[in-house]
């Protein structure tokens, strides 16, 4: 009764949207301050990709667990986007946004594009499939003097073409944009705002989407400028 | 003031229904939008033509009956104000204007601006009861409530229903007026008896009348002539979370 009340209620999804996305939320956070070693050299993130791979315990429940929330995002998402559509079946002639913000307005289409985004990136740095790479390097192939997967000359050849940076940097922009309105968002839909610092819980949404954004792009941007080489 | 209406004529429930244009000349700057509306009406009752079909009641900004989406914004756009109240004076000699009915699923247009707004009753009715002793009138403050409490429960409780909430949303989103009607009560001690109930059935209710859902974009709180608060969304989620994990309406129908 309490699953039906969940997963068939309008509120029900919107809890599934905010808990789905946070725990992606913080997938985002804890990713980025992993990929940001980079900048520490070769034999940090080598070494930290190297302790991913070889502790199965660590990344399958990781893999399976961010499968379910995405896949959890994306039912909630359609079913209750079909639902409003179905809510309004004859459209205003004249109408007028309202305070509604741009993010707001467009959170489907962010997220199709980031979805469309991360089948991108897995197969260029998950299944490192050559052909997506554009550069026509095996990245099965690259290995540091440790025997280690190279982690850091297999980022530095990945985003080296400009083609593949600025895909990043699309895909990153689109998840700033949904990150500015979901973060808030998750909050209200599970009820957990209020008067006191509901402001301030808005604007922290906003420049904590823009620091992901800055820290994610910073990547790319330290690669096809040559501020980080290969080595 | 000289001005032009596209106006949403409609025959009735199963008619398709069109814009259609009309002129409003003469009126005086310090008439009503509605009262602008009565003189187009006279105006084409003398011409033998059907006049305009829209809701209106008190008048004065307290009823909730008055439903225009005035220029693509409902009730017209001056913030704390129903359409009754918006005067001509907000407008400009020569304007184009456009009017439209409340546009959702759960609001059937019954003849041009007029819509079906009967599906608010039903949410309403779902809502229950509060329990009231019976007996002498309570001693005056026998039953403490914070001036904080009771602020927030009467600043829920000025929702006046009209629907401007749902016809502003781009999801047609009863929302706001939920969230309004489940607070007012649940942050009172009379309301908190029932509060569990009230809000698993008016949600469920809400959901049935196939209104659309809250994406938090804030258009209701925008739009709302009472200007009742989206904080009272986050607690409409707050009390139904709080309803379904403690589940004591499933307990009681359980016997237990």
């Amino acid at each position: 009764m309490i699953l039906t009340r969940i997963f068939h209620s309008s509120l029900g999804k919107k809890y599934i949207m905010a808990i789905t996305g946070g725990a992606m939320f913080l997938f985002v956070v804890a990713h980025l301050l992993g990929n940001l070693q980079i900048f520490l050299g070769p034999e940090a993130i080598n070494r930290y990709g190297h302790f991913l791979q070889s502790n199965m315990e660590i990344v399958w429940p990781a893999r399976i667990g961010l499968l379910i929330m995405i896949g959890l995002h994306i039912w909630s998402a359609i079913s209750l986007a079909a639902e409003n559509k179905a809510a309004r079946p004859i459209a205003y002639v004249n109408t007028k946004t309202v305070a509604a913000s741009y993010a707001s307005r467009t959170m489907m289409m962010s997220g199709l594009i980031i979805f469309a985004f991360i089948l991108y990136h897995l197969l260029h740095y998950t299944v490192q499939a050559p052909v997506v790479n554009l550069k026509h390097v095996d990245f099965r192939t690259l290995h540091d003097p440790e025997h280690r997967h190279d982690v850091y000359n297999m980022m530095i050849i990945g985003f080296s073409h400009p083609a593949v940076c600025a895909i990043y940097l699309i895909g990153m922009a689109l998840l700033c944009l949904h990150l500015s309105h979901g973060v808030n968002s998750m909050f209200q839909s599970l009820g957990w705002r209020k008067k006191t610092y509901g402001e301030c819980l808005s604007k922290a949404a906003r420049v904590i989407a823009a620091l992901i954004f800055v820290g994610y792009a910073s990547i790319p941007i330290a690669v096809i400028t040559r501020f980080l080489v290969q080595k | 003031m000289n001005l032009t209406l596209k106006v949403w004529r409609q025959k009735n429930a199963t008619d398709a229904g069109a814009m259609v244009t009309y002129k409003a000349d003469n009126i005086i700057p310090d008439m009503s939008f509605l009262e602008m509306l009565d003189v187009v009406n006279e105006d084409l009752l003398l011409r033998g033509e059907d006049p305009i079909a829209f809701d209106s009641d008190c008048r004065e900004g307290i009823c909730g009956t008055c439903s225009l989406v005035i220029d693509g914004i409902a009730h017209g756009g001056q913030r704390g104000t129903t359409a009754c109240q918006l005067h001509m004076r907000h407008f400009n000699d020569g304007d184009v204007i456009t009017i439209e009915p409340w546009r959702a699923k759960a609001f059937p247009v019954l003849k041009d601006l007029v819509t079906d707004r009967s599906s608010f009753d039903r949410i309403i009715q779902s809502g229950g009861f509060v329990s009231v002793n019976t007996g002498g009138t309570p001693d005056a403050n026998a039953l403490p409530i914070s001036k904080l409490d009771s602020d927030e429960s009467m600043d829920a409780a000025q929702c006046i229903g009209c629907g401007a909430c749902v016809a502003a949303c781009k999801n047609a989103s009863a929302m706001l007026f939920v969230s309004a009607k489940v607070s007012h009560l649940a942050l009172l001690p009379q309301g908190r008896a029932e509060a569990e109930t009230r809000v698993l059935n008016m949600v469920r209710t809400m959901d049935k009348e196939g209104f659309g859902n809250c994406t938090v974009t804030g258009s209701c709180e925008a739009v709302c002539p009472k200007e009742i608060s989206l904080d009272f969304i986050a607690k409409l989620n707050r009390e139904y979370g709080k309803a379904v994990l403690v589940n004591r309406a499933e307990r009681q129908n359980a016997g237990a």
